[in-house]
């Protein structure tokens, strides 16, 4: 079960290092805020993992809750990029 | 091994495998309207796998496990929806590689292009 985690970690930072790479690089707003949404959701999934790994249920409540801001803030952003904010 | 860690270890996998391959594809495709495609549609299946495998390893987590993947099933495509509107408002058109390109874009009768292009 641990070589699975790490396997499961090690492609997680892979994906969070080419979504940060295209969020420093990308053209265009829009861009950097799909790979900003992509960030939040990998993100989540790691805290799940990491609160699996040290054992502790609180960590969970810290995923929900950093979903949950990452969702208002992309949509936020998206309006604001719309010009109706 | 029992059976719910061999489902879970499998379900988490899948999920990293595929939040990988969103990231990928965030990386890799050369317009914007692809890289919603890529990076909304793979990560939303990629972690919602993962968390239900974490869910199946540790079974008394699993009710705050599914209040998470039904929250992340609704605001993954409200999110891409709201930047693909954002952006096609701004005059980000899809970058179309055909010659029938005024066929192709279908919202293009509800929202009729102009024609000087405008930087963002």
């Amino acid at each position: 079960m641990t070589i699975i985690i790490y396997i499961a970690l090690s492609f997680m930072v892979l994906g969070f290092v080419l979504s940060a790479i295209r969020f420093v690089k990308g053209p265009t707003a829009g861009d950097r805020t799909v790979a900003l949404d992509t960030i939040t959701t990998i993100a989540v999934a790691a805290i799940i993992l990491l609160a699996y790994i040290f054992q502790r249920f609180v960590y969970v409540d810290v995923a929900l809750l950093y979903a949950v801001l990452g969702f208002i803030g992309v949509i936020v952003i998206a309006r604001y990029l719309e010009g109706a904010l | 091994m029992s059976i719910m860690e061999i489902i879970g270890g499998a379900l988490i996998i899948i999920g990293s495998a595929f939040l990988f391959l969103g990231a990928l594809g965030i990386f890799r495709m050369p317009d914007i309207y692809n890289r919603l495609q890529a990076g909304t549609k793979a990560t939303t299946l990629g972690g919602m796998s993962l968390i239900l495998g974490v869910g199946f390893l540790e079974p008394s987590w699993m009710m705050k496990m599914i209040i998470i993947i039904i929250f992340i099933a609704y605001s993954n495509p409200i999110s891409s929806h709201a930047l693909a509107r954002a952006m096609y408002k701004r005059k980000r058109y899809p970058l179309i590689l055909s010659e029938d390109k005024e066929n192709m874009d279908a919202y293009a009768e509800v929202n009729p292009h102009e024609k000087e292009e405008v930087k963002s």
